[in-house]
């Protein structure tokens, strides 16, 4: 054996995002995740939205629930990132190999988001549904898939730092679920209602802005803007930044 | 040059102080029995040289590499094994060190992988997932991603930790093999593995160093070294 050899950044990166997006099908739980996505993606499109008996070949009734769903599974998803690192133990090992915490954590971030990826491409015979009974937009379609997955990012950043705070992943789940469930509410009427009583108009305006729903609507009409894809990256980068931050003042 | 470099490195967890002005350094040769009561700071001390805790004053250094200011190349050229020797308990062995490697960025992967799967004689378990281990072999596991990449610097926490006496004899005998090319720290309860295995010790205790010494001057303190561990520590 020779010794250790030059440096390649890029290297440790890549093999904790293998190691993530693949860490995810080692056990069944992955494809319970993608299943419970897939039933509840459908049902609440059809079921609850009435997709169908609308009688218009769209999906915004499809897309209306996805920050509800995000918000509920990606922070399942995310759970692991950290909380599974420190109950193991192997935090201790993964940053005593040559890998920057910010390597790391974005290898962890983008394997998650990936996978939330996966999840969401399985819901696609939804859009082949809709094609072949009508004759939809397909660029509309395709800016919901595309907003939809920009929020799930957004859900995932909250996840990061609940992850990073505990070595339990049920108060990860839990801690993500809240940050994420709160953000989706921001923007719902009841709680406008709610804020207004305690905030000036203007201001209540501008945390309408921070909900979910609220920045994946234009994409839902077909709108690629660069405001609500912004809002959507900011949560993400900011959530991924301070759960790198949190562990490296671990 | 020495390899390992520890210079006036204090810790503290809120009031307490788990090292206070510990001082070393071990040129490339040396194997150096830590010695010490649980909560000594052994792993402390550890923990700060490998770079996995920042310390509050001092600096450590591996190979010439400041861990703090310098870490991931400092860390290229250090092998750790921590305390139980924590692993991905879903991967397969095979799987884990590949992952050791790659995250290494070692251009022979796979032969590395062969090689130390050979040395640390885990080829039998090699597609087992790390989870369905025995520890014995789990330890075995730590150890062999902590060298997989021919490190010039060895830090391992308790490596023989549950071991069996056969297994404890493999370990050492495949560390001896190792001494001559590298800077070692095993860190032990076990005072039979001074005798067999160091070159030097070092004995800490509340978070000072109590004595640091050849193995020869060490063993001279006295016939029966857990008295001798005692009278040091007390």
């Amino acid at each position: 054996m020779s010794a250790a050899p030059a440096p390649r950044s890029s290297a440790a990166f890549r093999a904790v995002l293998r190691r993530e997006f693949a860490g995810y099908f080692r056990t069944p739980l992955a494809y319970v995740f993608l299943a419970v996505f897939n039933a509840f993606a459908v049902s609440l499109a059809f079921f609850v939205g009435g997709l169908y008996e609308a009688g218009v070949a769209s999906l915004d009734r499809f897309f209306l629930y996805h920050p509800w769903l995000w918000a509920f599974l990606a922070p399942a998803a995310g759970a692991r990132l950290w909380a599974e690192e420190r109950r193991q133990g192997t935090i201790e090992l993964l940053l005593t190999w040559p890998v920057t915490v910010w390597q790391a954590a974005l290898g962890k971030f983008l394997a998650a988001w990936l996978f939330l990826a996966c999840a969401l491409l399985i819901t696609l015979p939804v859009a082949f549904t809709v094609g072949w009974l009508g004759d939809p937009d397909a660029g509309v379609i395709a800016a919901g898939y595309v907003g939809s997955l920009l929020c799930a990012g957004g859900c995932l950043g909250v996840a990061a730092v609940a992850s990073a705070l505990t070595r339990s992943q049920v108060i990860a789940f839990v801690t993500g679920f809240l940050g994420c469930f709160a953000l989706v509410l921001v923007g719902y009427g009841v709680f406008d209602e709610l804020l207004s009583g305690a905030l000036s108009s203007g201001a209540v305006d501008e945390v309408r802005r921070l909900g979910l729903w609220r920045n994946l609507e234009p994409f839902t009409l077909g709108l690629l803007d660069a405001r609500p894809a912004a809002y959507f990256l900011s949560v993400a980068f900011a959530g991924l930044g301070l759960s790198a931050v949190i562990i490296e003042r671990r | 040059m020495p390899l390992i470099e520890a210079k006036n490195l204090r810790k503290a967890y809120g009031p307490i102080v788990a090292v206070r002005d510990v001082s070393f350094a071990v040129d490339r040769g040396e194997v150096v029995g830590f010695l010490g009561p649980n909560g000594a700071g052994k792993s402390t001390t550890m923990k700060l040289l490998t770079g996995h805790l920042r310390p509050d004053a001092g600096a450590a250094a591996v190979a010439g590499r400041d861990v703090t200011e310098d870490p991931v190349a400092a860390k290229r050229n250090l092998g750790y094994s921590p305390e139980g020797a924590p692993a991905y308990g879903e991967m397969t062995v095979r799987e884990f060190l590949r992952f050791a490697a790659d995250l290494r960025g070692l251009d022979d992967a796979a032969e590395r992988v062969r090689a130390t799967l050979d040395l640390c004689r885990l080829g039998e378990v090699a597609g087992q997932s790390i989870d369905t281990l025995s520890k014995g072999y789990r330890m075995r596991v730590g150890f062999a991603q902590a060298v997989i990449h021919d490190p010039e610097v060895l830090i391992l926490d308790e490596p023989t930790d549950g071991l069996d006496p056969n297994q404890k004899h493999e370990v050492r005998r495949i560390l001896k093999d190792m001494a001559a090319r590298k800077a070692v720290i095993v860190s032990t309860h076990i005072l039979e593995e001074v005798a067999e295995l160091c070159t030097r010790v070092i004995v800490i205790a509340r978070g000072e160093i109590r004595c640091d010494e050849p193995r020869e001057k060490f063993l001279a303190r006295g016939a029966d070294l857990n008295a001798v561990f005692r009278h040091l520590t007390a």
